[in-house]
């Protein structure tokens, strides 16, 4: 059961073992380059924003062993690893991050290019999702269109209803797993006032949220491949690649050959890479890249723009993780509206 | 039309000047045969001639006197040979020799010159065609000079095809 | 996604630096790349990396790698009977439909002719079935000339222009840029089916000359390189705009990356 706990001063997505240790009675303080936990004085369950880590590293690991071989000179044995079955509950997942794994699923489960680590920890997992109901002032989910509900990809899916007197969960069935769950849960038959109390939660979170994105800026922004904002952002950016790390869908990565001290046993891994690291895209030892202001730009426009030719939507959910764990407080939602600008 | 105007007319070099024209610079134009091997000019020459390559090739070359000398650059079939001539001081650059049996036109560039002096609008046509091909070997000078295969690199096709 | 342990039946450098490896004796069957295709060759405890189609012998493929890298200089190590791993083939390859009927010119640099061998190859055999051919032909120096002693073959079938960049005084062929050659294959550009393949900066070079007599951008099919790990989508390095180099190239028309080729640190 992975569900958003406190771990080291923040929110975090992790093993959790009981209810208790959901993050009851905080809450999170975002902003650019800025996060603090504060206690809310209530006994919510569900009162903070985005985690500060996505969900992607339990479905797509930042380490996943591929092969496994023994080689000398002249022979090779290869054998394919199988990834242990894992079954997953995610308890507590916002809409913004139900959506980045629906991005990640048309990434990894490509009909042609099933990735078998994602998808054998993709399969069984069982969501329960959370409508976001305290967006942080780095969310921005609602001009992205994955929030503040959750509209799919639920097996169970929460509103919070709290008022102070009132602690009720709204629950909206989403399948027959579902169900089988719910039938063990005692509870009352919502009624008309229940599901206009979470609607109108809802409506607050939207007009509650610290940031907006205009769909029409990244297509302007990517028809500026020349503009001077670009040099500009990559004069702050100090291409540590954080953003990449955090983002619940950005996907790249390295593979690497590990060998044995003997020098017979050979693994080969997958590990989580940057667009903003030299090596990514060097080319016989020399990166094609080789501007903070270039991997800036592949990030930002393929994150906005080139995604859509890709997999047929944005890959920005609006979570604002980028811009809370830049440690310059670099916000795309601004950098895009200064880029748009002809 | 003599065989000579006949045959700079159908060049591009010359194409647009029209018939009249055409006709002053074949004036200055004389058939020449090289065999292979054989110098059309030497580095540090007068430069008062030049040649439009009908067959075979002609190799731009350049002797060094540590090692092999080596070929810059040739000539073949429509190709001009000689561009010193349009300047003062009027002197070779590089060596020309014709590297297999070849036939051109060569041009008295004093003839010539002195057509274009008299004839301002012919002058003018013809360095503006000299220019495109001054540019054109500009540019392919340049292209030669990145050594392009040789680099590995972004810009140099590395291991095969695909990156490395 | 797992390579298949298979052997080198043969090995010969036939350029300086430049190895040619036949590779065959897999431990199960794997799919023969069309040309403009890759593999993803492994050397086992160093890395993999992507390397076109150059020919086939029979059941076995053949490669031919410059020493550039780690990988590629373990890869150029082999010996006949060593192991290396493989998987693919990956990519999509040169669309010979588009040449069907019309007139073909195909244009290499360097190591660029690597993978154009095995189109050049399908359209010596089938010759007939298209128009005017050219063939140009660029490299760095005489004894850079790659797969030369196919020349005639070719040189009989197709209109063929061979030209390097440098050359010592005892070479008799020309001396110059590929693009300077354009004009001296004769193929109705407007019309032809244009392929071509070289470093980026020459590529591009080559894609202006033939733009500008007249040949439609997605007339041109040019095979790009980039960084790969995975063939399958998945790493994300080989993205050239909206691309995904190794899933919908390596070989795209000219059009569908003429606007992120005008992007510096593109």
């Amino acid at each position: 059961m992975i569900a958003p706990t406190v771990r080291d001063g923040t929110i975090t997505p992790d093993r959790i073992d009981s209810a208790a240790e959901l993050p009851i009675g905080y809450t999170d303080d975002q902003d650019g380059g800025h996060y603090r936990l504060v206690p809310t004085g209530t006994d919510e369950y569900f009162a903070s924003s985005s985690p500060i880590d996505s969900w992607k590293r339990f479905l797509s690991p930042p380490e996943a062993l591929l092969v496994r071989g023994r080689s000398s000179s002249t022979d090779l044995e290869v054998e394919p690893v199988v990834p242990d079955p894992v079954a997953f509950a995610f308890v507590g997942i916002r809409a913004c991050d139900l959506a980045a794994i629906g991005l990640l699923d048309r990434v990894f489960l490509a009909p042609d290019a099933v990735d078998p680590t994602y998808a054998t920890r993709r399969r069984e997992v069982f969501v329960v999702a959370v409508g976001c109901v305290h967006p942080g002032a780095t969310c921005f989910c609602a001009s992205m269109g994955t929030g503040p509900i959750p509209r799919d990809g639920y097996d169970l899916a929460l509103t919070e209803l709290y008022d102070g007197d009132r602690h009720e969960f709204l629950v909206d069935v989403g399948s027959d797993r579902g169900a089988a769950v719910m039938a063990d849960v005692s509870g009352r038959p919502a009624v008309a006032a229940d599901d206009e109390a979470a609607a109108a939660r809802a409506e607050r979170a939207v007009a509650a949220m610290g940031r907006q994105l205009d769909p029409l800026d990244p297509p302007r922004a990517a028809a500026n491949p020349e503009h001077v904002g670009w040099g500009d952002v990559a004069g702050r950016c100090l291409s540590c690649g954080n953003c990449t790390m955090v983002c619940p869908t950005c996907f790249c990565s390295a593979t690497q050959d590990r060998t044995a001290l003997l020098g017979d046993g050979v693994e080969r891994w997958r590990v989580w890479d940057s667009c903003f690291t030299a090596d990514f895209s060097s080319l016989h030892g020399n990166p094609v890249r080789a501007t903070t202001e270039s991997r800036y730009r592949q990030w930002l426009l393929h994150k906005l723009v080139t995604w859509h030719d890709q997999f047929g939507s944005s890959g920005c959910v609006g979570c604002g993780r980028c811009i809370t764990s830049c440690p310059v407080g670099i916000d795309l939602t601004a950098e895009i509206r200064v880029l748009a600008e002809s | 039309m003599s065989s000579m105007t006949d045959r700079l007319s159908s060049h591009p070099l010359f194409g647009s000047l029209g018939d009249d024209r055409i006709e002053a610079i074949a004036g200055c134009a004389s058939d020449v045969e090289c065999a292979a091997g054989e110098v059309l000019f030497r580095v540090d020459g007068n430069a008062d001639e030049f040649f439009l390559v009908e067959h075979g090739r002609v190799a731009i070359e350049l002797e060094d006197a540590a090692g092999p000398g080596l070929i810059l650059g040739t000539a073949g079939a429509g190709e001009i040979v000689g561009v010193s001539w349009i300047l003062p001081p009027y002197r070779w650059t590089f060596d020309a020799r014709a590297v297999e049996a070849t036939e051109a036109v060569r041009f008295d560039a004093a003839c010539l010159r002195g057509k274009c002096d008299a004839d301002p609008a012919l002058g003018y046509a013809l360095f503006t065609s000299l220019a495109g091909l001054v540019r054109d070997r500009l540019v392919a000078a340049r292209l030669q000079m990145l050594d392009l295969y040789g680099r590995p690199g972004p810009d140099g096709r590395g291991a095969g095809g695909l990156g490395d | 996604m797992v390579p298949v342990a298979c052997r080198v039946a043969a090995r010969e450098e036939i350029a300086p630096g430049t190895v040619s490896l036949t590779v065959g004796d897999c431990a199960r069957s794997v799919g023969v790349p069309a040309p403009g295709q890759f593999n993803m060759l492994w050397a086992p405890g160093v890395g993999e990396v992507p390397i076109s189609l150059a020919g086939r012998d029979g059941d076995d493929v053949v490669h031919v790698i410059k020493a550039v890298g780690a990988v590629t200089r373990a890869l150029c190590a082999l010996q006949p009977g060593d192991a290396l791993g493989l998987r693919g083939p990956f990519g999509t390859g040169w669309d010979l439909t588009a040449a069907d009927g019309h007139d073909v010119l195909i244009i290499a640099g360097g190591l660029g002719l690597v993978p154009l061998r095995p189109l050049i190859g399908e359209i010596v055999a089938h010759r007939a079935r298209f128009g005017s051919v050219g063939l140009i032909i660029g490299a760095r120096s005489p004894s850079d000339l790659l797969f030369a002693e196919e020349f005639a073959v070719w040189g009989a079938a197709v209109d063929l222009e061979v030209t390097v960049d440098h050359a010592p005084t005892d070479w008799t062929g020309r001396v110059g840029v590929v693009t300077q050659l354009v004009d001296a294959v004769s193929v109705d550009h407007d019309d032809a089916a244009t392929f071509i393949c070289g470093p980026e900066v020459m590529m591009r070079f080559a894609a202006r000359e033939v733009l500008e007599r007249g040949t439609p951008a997605d007339r041109i099919q040019v095979s790009m390189e980039r960084n790969m790990h995975c063939g399958i989508g998945h790493c994300g390095r080989c993205q050239l705009g909206p691309v995904f180099l190794c899933r919908e190239g390596p070989v795209v028309p000219w059009a569908r990356i003429d606007a992120s080729m005008k992007v510096r640190g593109r």
